[in-house]
């Protein structure tokens, strides 16, 4: 046996956590197996990604959505953990937005689903309050110096979700067809969406 | 509390990782970790803002060792505050399911908080009217206690301009440690990227979303 100050393999911790609590009835493995499936396959960012077209070919949901959030997602059946109060911020050519979480991972699950690696590394959540034009630059986005950017941090139960830029060349693209040129990336505010 | 979990603008991360479409889960073993993270404040009778301070209170070096690994020792932490489980349990049932033939100690005797609360999810409102309005130039207070708080290291003492009022929320300093939800209003505050960093700093505007008592009038 590993002493209490010693690393514990976190795959044998989670496996030696799951066996005691499923014993005390506590947890049962039925349910983790719905809650994975339902981040793995329904809730992730092809639900903000319909959002976000949605936005870019309805004006009147795009004022809906920049006014409530909450309300204008929850219209297209997003919401859940995670998502009680959701802020959209609108990017233009003028100002660009971007989320981070400083203290932890918040991250607006019922459009994004679970937050990527790199959300939840030091390294994005120390630099990107700091540096940011450096941070974005290192994930391929070199934004005009003229473009104002703007770091938000999630440090309250509000959760946010950028709305990009459409990009040109798209005049032709169906709702559904927009949609998946959104990637999360974008909608965190770390990327912006290209013409296919 | 000032712990390694708040690491707004510290220097020595590194570059960042790459983007990637990676699925949420890796290997299978996170997807339970996550699943025992996530209704651990329900199995401890905790709420989502000690389940927080349970991953605050990861020791640094274990912190650092990766996300599901802090998840599921502060969600683990949490679940020993309610005499849950404890740390000498999940290593001797480690050291079991790796083939060892040890004891295994008896499980402590559950003492769940009992926190009344306004209800599920953590909106809520408050009688008294915002002390504050858009526009309001603020500076934000220091921290001072060991406890949980959503008041970065980064901003405290910077003076910065209200931007938006957000919905009055559950206070997570009190309902962390089961003292009350005791609401709070809350703003989205502005700052010059100049006052966080310095005259040299990239300019930007950065915003974060504090809590009444996080704030006092700028003079």
């Amino acid at each position: 046996m590993t002493s209490a100050s010693e690393h514990l393999d976190p795959a044998l911790r989670v496996e030696a956590l799951a066996s005691l609590l499923i014993e005390r009835g506590l947890l049962d493995e039925a349910t983790v197996e719905t809650f994975v499936k339902t981040y793995e396959q329904s809730v992730g960012p092809m639900n903000g990604a319909k959002v976000v077209a949605k936005a870019w070919t309805d004006p009147d949901y795009r004022a809906r959505l920049l006014a409530d959030g909450t309300a204008a997602i929850g219209e297209l059946g997003f919401k859940g953990p995670q998502g009680e109060h959701i802020v959209v911020l609108e990017n233009t050519p003028a100002v660009h937005h971007v989320v981070v979480c400083t203290l932890c991972s918040c991250y607006p699950w019922p459009v994004l689903g679970l937050p990527p690696s790199w959300y939840k590394d030091p390294a994005y959540r120390s630099r990107v309050v700091r540096e940011p034009r450096q941070v974005l630059r290192e994930f391929g986005l070199d934004l005009d110096d003229g473009v104002e950017i703007r770091v938000h941090d999630s440090s309250s139960e509000v959760r946010y979700m950028v709305l990009p830029e459409r990009p040109d060349g798209t005049e032709h693209l169906s709702e559904a067809e927009l949609a998946d040129l959104v990637t999360r990336d974008a909608m965190v505010g770390v990327a912006q969406v290209t013409a296919p | 509390m000032d712990g390694i979990h708040d690491v707004g603008g510290m220097h020595g991360f590194g570059h960042v990782e790459p983007l990637t479409d990676a699925p949420p889960f890796a290997e299978p073993w996170e997807g339970k970790a996550f699943v025992i993270g996530a209704l651990s404040a329900r199995i401890a009778g905790g709420n989502l803002h000690a389940m927080r301070h349970g991953i605050e209170r990861v020791p640094p070096s274990e912190y650092l060792a990766g996300y599901w690994n802090r998840w599921t020792i502060g969600a683990q932490l949490m679940m020993e505050d309610s005499g849950i489980v404890t740390e000498e349990e999940v290593r001797a049932r480690a050291a079991r399911l790796s083939g060892q033939d040890v004891p295994e100690p008896p499980p402590p005797a559950p003492h769940k908080p009992q926190m009344a609360t306004g209800g599920a999810g953590n909106l809520r409102s408050r009688d008294t009217p915002p002390a504050f309005a858009v526009g309001d130039l603020v500076r934000v207070a220091e921290h001072d206690h060991p406890g949980h708080t959503r008041l970065p290291r980064y901003v405290r003492r910077r003076t910065g301009t209200v931007t938006a009022l957000q919905p009055c929320q559950v206070f997570p300093d009190t309902a962390a440690h089961f003292v009350g939800e005791d609401p709070q209003h809350c703003y989205t505050v502005e700052f010059d990227s100049r006052e966080l960093w310095g005259s040299n700093a990239e300019p930007f505007r950065l915003s974060i979303d504090l809590y009444e008592p996080y704030l006092e009038p700028a003079r």
